[in-house]
């Protein structure tokens, strides 16, 4: 009996398993053999990727990359084949507070930066690199304080994210890094005052997770994944809870063009070095 | 005169995650799919907040200029409350109530989607009466607070054999009563929000046998640190209410019945409890217990008129309590003693006698009351006669 379509994914909350066993219930009742395995960090997803393990992996950004970089090194393609709506062009915001009189990356200097869990590409490793580029060293012009929430997981808990929040809104930080609808979040639920802070920088547009599959190693039902994925529609009231639970409107097909950003942080700080090379060295 | 597709809303220096979320959404909800609305603010921020709010709403988004920003509404924007479907009328629900309803109020518009909830009692026929919400008002308005409808501080000063007598009542009454209450509590829970009155009067239901137990406590506790005896035979006629699964039956059995009965025995004590506190407590349950036979009487009328082969299902109810309880003692020695007793108001040949007499009317009285109103539930007389003479030996 051929493997059904078998996908990994990050169980980075309770609720993921309500989502893939939702999507698994629709693909079945649309003639797509699916099942899934869930692992609690990235770095086993993607090892059991190229393992042979599942067909398609939901990845996080570092997560692609690192799939990028050791595809590479095995001789094969890595490529994002789906991704969500809310995916596309997110923003990566440095938040201050109005009386740490900071106005621009400069006023950084000597500062401490509140930041999320270290190999968050959202809040942490793309504000990171977005400083450096203009000249400022983690550590050595500024103190980075990091909020290890849940690492492993590629910042996709946003508990972080919300400790670096607090830190700034304690004092206890002059300014934090977070991703743009986050900041509205943040203010919404009072966990900052957004009247109390400004954004002194933001980085440019770039892209989140996607569902990465091995060009070489594609499953014969690749291609009927994909298209019931962009088929499902929020106006549907079977799928509308799932799409809302996993933070999407529609999904639309995946793209490759908008993680430069993060490609340069990985490379400047070396994040996933050693992790492509021994997996790559595996098998 | 060419369409309009571009609306124009300017929200100034109203910050966005401080109201201007709520503008732009209800400038978004009137206009088309597909058009445009141009936002303006004087907002720092403005441009970023708007792009990550639009990303997550499925919104297109544009900055023109500055924060001048553009909005492209999609087709799926209000999508909930386009498909939305009513959760039966305000003011007539619907015969059956779907899961798919969940908690919606009656009347109000529910999103399509909703799972996981499960009301069996949810055939309103079945249910529901007009009558329903007038008496669930009149039972909130009936309530009353223990501590101050009863004059706790008179004097109780009963001999020992008396208040013995009372203690061992007020002990059988707090396990009938609790008893009373665990049946409508767990019922609750079981009704469909649509037939939100039928759960309202069940939960006033129990919070009433909740104060009787209080009371009934209370009073026990009065002037003795032991309660009396709890029976086996006993406690097999009110577990007999609690396995009963079926709403209408278990209502018949406890309410129309036993509560019916429990009404002539909270009379009886109004009349020959040897203090006012005790009475006063009687008095008070009793009328209690009256509203519940009414809501009981008022249900199962309705469930009769809808369903007329009901009528069999009750008999056959009374009769399979009444064979699943023949090999019990039915009601304890002690309390029928006790009740004596407290009707007696003294231990001569001659007070006993009255007394004995006393607990016969009773009984006949109890007999009265439940062929009155199985009568009015339809059964025939001769029939109401000889189902009433199965009812528990224990009253409740």
């Amino acid at each position: 009996m051929a493997r059904p379509f078998t996908l990994a994914a990050v169980a980075y909350d309770a609720k993921v398993v309500n989502i893939w066993e939702g999507f698994k219930t629709f693909f079945a009742k649309h003639g797509l053999a699916f099942d899934y395995i869930l692992f609690s960090n990235y770095e086993s997803q993607v090892a059991a990727h190229f393992a042979g393990m599942a067909d398609a992996a939901w990845n996080s950004p570092l997560a692609w990359l690192q799939s990028v970089e050791i595809a590479k090194l095995k001789n094969l393609t890595a490529e994002a084949v789906a991704m969500r709506n809310s995916d596309c062009d997110l923003r990566s915001l440095i938040v201050a507070r109005k009386d740490a009189h900071i106005q621009r990356i400069v006023d950084l200097q000597g500062k401490r930066i509140a930041v999320g869990a270290k190999d968050s590409p959202q809040a942490t490793l793309i504000p990171l690199e977005l400083l450096a580029q203009d000249g400022l060293v983690a550590g050595k012009d500024f103190h980075v304080e990091y909020f290890d929430v849940l690492v492993g997981k590629h910042g996709d808990h946003i508990g972080g994210e919300r400790d670096a929040a607090r830190a700034l809104a304690a004092g206890k930080a002059d300014a934090a890094c977070m991703i743009d609808g986050n900041f509205t979040l943040f203010g919404f639920e009072g966990t900052i005052n957004p009247a109390a802070m400004h954004i002194i920088a933001h980085t440019e547009n770039y892209d989140h997770c996607n569902f990465t599959v091995l060009r070489e190693k594609k499953h014969p039902d690749t291609d009927k994944f994909v298209s019931l994925l962009l088929a499902m529609d929020y106006e549907d009231h079977e799928v509308r809870p799932l799409l809302d639970m996993e933070g999407l409107k529609k999904w639309v097909p995946g793209r490759t063009s908008h993680y430069a950003l993060l490609e340069a942080a990985i490379h400047r700080f070396g994040t996933i070095k050693d992790f492509v090379s021994e997996v790559a060295a595996k098998n | 005169m060419p369409q309009k597709t571009e609306t124009i809303l300017a929200l100034n220096d109203l910050p966005f995650s401080e109201g201007g979320l709520i503008l732009v959404e209800r400038a978004l909800r009137e206009i088309a799919a597909g058009t445009h609305l141009q936002v303006t603010s004087a907002e720092p921020d403005f441009a970023i907040h708007l792009g990550a709010w639009c990303r997550l709403k499925g919104c297109g988004f544009e900055q023109l200029r500055g924060n001048e920003c553009r909005i492209t509404k999609p087709q799926n924007f209000s999508v909930r409350s386009a498909t939305a479907i009513p959760a039966g009328d305000i003011h007539a629900p619907a015969g059956k109530a779907p899961e798919s309803w969940g908690l919606a109020a009656r009347g109000a518009r529910v999103e399509p989607g909703i799972s996981g909830f499960y009301f069996p009692l949810n055939h309103g026929n079945h249910l529901w009466t007009k009558r329903m919400a007038a008496l669930y008002r009149r039972a909130a308005a009936a309530q009353w607070n223990p501590e101050t409808a009863i004059d706790w501080f008179t004097t109780v000063n009963n001999p020992p054999e008396i208040e013995d007598a009372v203690v061992q009542v007020m002990t059988y009454l707090i396990e009938n009563e609790t008893a009373a209450l665990i049946v409508p509590a767990r019922f609750a829970a079981q009704v469909h929000p649509q037939y939100f009155e039928v759960m309202q009067l069940l939960a006033v239901q129990a919070a009433d046998e909740a104060r009787h137990i209080e009371v009934f406590t209370r009073r026990a506790k009065l002037k003795r640190n032991v309660l009396g005896l709890s029976t086996a035979g006993g406690q097999a006629s009110l577990k007999t209410l609690i396995d009963e699964s079926d709403f209408s039956l278990a209502a018949l059995l406890l309410s129309v019945l036993g509560e019916g009965s429990f009404l002539s025995l909270l009379h009886f004590l109004r009349s020959y409890a040897p203090d006012l506190l005790t009475r006063q407590i009687c008095r008070l349950a009793a009328k209690d217990e009256a509203r519940h036979v009414i809501f009981a009487m008022t249900h199962l009328t309705a469930a009769l008129q809808n369903e007329p082969a009901l009528l069999g299902k009750f008999a056959a109810a009374i009769r399979r309590r009444h064979d699943d309880l023949t090999s019990t003692a039915g009601l304890n020695e002690e309390v029928f003693y006790s009740l004596t007793l407290l009707a007696a108001g003294d231990t001569t040949a001659a007070a006993i006698g009255r007394g004995y007499r006393a607990m016969k009317r009773l009984e006949r009285s109890m007999h009265i009351g439940r062929v009155r109103r199985l009568t009015q539930l339809g059964f025939r007389p001769a029939e109401a006669q000889s189902l009433s003479e199965l009812h528990t030996r224990n009253f409740m």
